[in-house]
């Protein structure tokens, strides 16, 4: 759309406020909470491939039984496990997410660095042509391949990482072309340094911490976006118990057995928030000089 | 300022062919004919073709985009394939639910992020602003249809205040009545918008309280209000203006989760009926309408910008 992304506007002049580190030690733990939250949700996702209290699809244990000690968070309406239903959609949302973060991030880096070194005329269209995907909200165009497609978990994930690509191939494309208009860079390739080495030496070491902290955030809204797409019945399909879809299946039953309309929403915050976490931990190590905000 | 008018409406322009031209295309790559989904079950070869001849489904890929493109040029959406209804009234119909709560959503959310933003960045050292701060991070990290389900579980299903869903029959004949049904989507959505919004007015705010001039102005005895409200406030606006527009689209799609949580006849709701019949008319006619509106509002929110920071007029850009 414009000039102001959500970054450049947060990323404001570094501030002349006397610096007072009272603040250090919270931010300290912004990093770790958000790395306990994202390695709980990995953790279960693991451990999910080795254990489930019970079989996913086993029906037992009574339709929409309260937690119990056999049954953590209880059973939903055929009576089946949720803890385990729920164990097996952190492998779901995680793959959403990092499917779409490793679709959505080297396709974008490679869009963007192809622009910032093309020739103008080439910039200016691929920069057009960003914006208006930029301009193409990330549900729609899911629900378009999805509509084509048919409902999978791949068809969300290429959607999420499509959209996801046009965000990082802009932010890619700024950055080194700021990194570009450096002397060093200048003097790299009046000493003959080819563009591999321009990018590798240069552009790629001193993006990457930007580029990191907003992939972060971008996986945060990819589950989100998969959560959604579950949610409306256009994500992977039943037997997959994706964390979207638990939610619309108990949505019906909310006021007989609320557990199961409460904890898997409480799983997508967690993981998203953690993701959130980790990106302003990793924005405040890689420049301290925001710290002092 | 009217030639860069004249440059966005045709990049809108653009932008809406290629977004038509690129879903007709996706859409039409769909394995199975949409044909099948119109005749009953063991329906003779004979029946199927007269199905496909019906809805256009036996021409060439070419001639169906230009019978479609003909179609639209004439604001003909089509028929849909299942009810065989026009497309376009239909929208139109839907649209009496989606605009207004998108729009109440909005304000609402705009309403509760501008107090919210602006107290985290002014107490933002101590436990106030760092609540407030919380508040926004939890909303941005909520899944919207999520606090629609909690909120159904406590206003609808437990104390009966509001209704779970639906819409009147008769949808604004009773304006009373459709607002009611409205209240409780209308609180979701605004709930989960206001946080983000709050993030970049906090945001604004702090990078105008630690500005030079903000910081002159108060060591010369200005209360921080006074400073706040002479000097600060264009500059706040500017930045929460830009993010606004896509903010409102956001809301936008939310309004389209929602909905299916709501029960709502909407654009939302409308829009998964299709994708789950393979209704391409009804598909595509959502999908273009919401692709204008989000590009629309992108070029108002974009003008308005430019009014508010004269920096950013008659440049090149």
């Amino acid at each position: 759309m414009s000039v102001d992304t959500p970054q450049t506007m947060t990323d404001g002049p570094a501030t002349v406020t006397a610096a007072v580190p009272r603040r250090r030690g919270s931010r300290r733990a912004t990093l770790i909470v958000g790395c306990v939250l994202l390695g709980l949700v990995v953790a279960t996702a693991l451990v999910s491939y080795f254990y489930l209290p019970y079989p996913p699809e086993q029906i037992g244990g009574g339709r929409l039984a309260g937690p119990s000690p056999t049954h953590w968070l209880g059973t939903d309406t055929l009576g089946r496990d949720l803890m385990s239903q729920l164990m097996i959609g952190a492998r779901i949302a995680l793959a959403a997410g990092g499917g779409s973060v490793l679709l959505g991030g080297a396709l974008g880096i490679v869009l963007g660095l192809a622009a910032a070194f093309a020739q103008r005329w080439l910039d200016d269209t691929l920069a057009a042509v960003l914006d208006i995907l930029i301009a193409f909200p990330t549900l729609l165009l899911a629900m378009l391949v999805v509509a084509a497609r048919g409902a999978t978990l791949s068809s969300a994930i290429i959607a999420i990482g499509l959209a996801m690509s046009a965000v990082v191939a802009r932010l890619t494309r700024i950055l080194a072309k700021q990194v570009l208009s450096e002397q060093f860079v200048v003097a790299a390739r009046t000493s003959g340094t080819g563009w591999l080495g321009i990018i590798g030496r240069h552009v790629l070491p001193n993006i990457w911490p930007t580029l990191a902290v907003n992939l972060a955030l971008q996986f945060g809204l990819a589950v989100l976006a998969e959560a959604s797409l579950s949610y409306l019945g256009l994500g992977a399909p039943p037997p997959n118990a994706s964390w979207g879809r638990l939610l619309q299946e108990a949505q019906g039953t909310v006021y007989t057995a609320p557990i199961g309309a409460i904890a898997p929403g409480i799983a997508i915050v967690a993981l998203v928030i953690g993701a959130n976490l980790l990106a302003d931990g990793l924005r405040d190590v890689f420049d301290p000089a925001r710290r002092t905000r | 300022m009217t030639s860069y008018l004249l440059r966005r409406l045709a990049l809108l322009v653009v932008a809406l062919l290629v977004a038509a031209g690129v879903m007709f295309v996706l859409l039409r790559m769909l394995p199975g004919d949409p044909a099948n989904a119109l005749v009953a079950v063991g329906a003779t070869p004979e029946q199927i073709q007269q199905a496909r001849h019906a809805i256009g489904s036996d021409l060439p890929l070419g001639q169906q985009f230009l019978v479609w493109a003909n179609q639209l040029l004439h604001l003909d959406l089509g028929n849909s394939f299942i009810n065989g209804l026009p497309v376009g009234p239909q929208l139109a119909q839907r649209m009496a639910v989606t605009i207004p709560l998108t729009l109440i959503a909005f304000v609402l959310a705009v309403l509760i992020a501008a107090p919210v933003g602006f107290i985290a960045a002014r107490y933002s050292r101590s436990w106030v602003g760092i609540l407030f701060s919380s508040f926004s991070q939890l909303g941005i990290a909520v899944p919207v249809f999520w606090v629609g389900i909690l909120l159904v579980w406590g206003f609808a299903l437990s104390w009966h205040v509001l209704p779970a869903g639906g819409f009147p029959q008769d949808s604004w004949a009773d304006p009373g009545a459709a607002l009611t049904s409205l209240t409780l989507p209308v609180i979701t959505i605004a709930i989960v918008m206001s946080a983000s919004v709050a993030r970049y007015v906090r945001a604004a705010c702090l990078d105008v309280l630690n500005s030079d001039y903000v910081r002159t102005f108060r060591s010369l005895g200005a209360s921080f209000g006074s400073a706040m409200f002479r000097h600060g406030l264009k500059s706040v606006a500017v930045p929460v203006v830009s993010v606004l527009g896509i903010e409102l689209a956001t809301t936008f799609l939310g309004a389209v989760v929602v909905e299916s949580v709501f029960a709502l006849p909407g654009l939302g709701s409308m829009l998964v009926t299709g994708i789950a019949q393979h209704d391409y008319p009804s598909i595509q006619g959502v999908l273009l309408l919401t692709t204008l509106i989000v590009l629309v509002v992108g070029v108002l929110a974009d003008l308005t910008q430019r009014m508010l920071d004269p920096r950013l007029r008659g440049g090149s850009r």
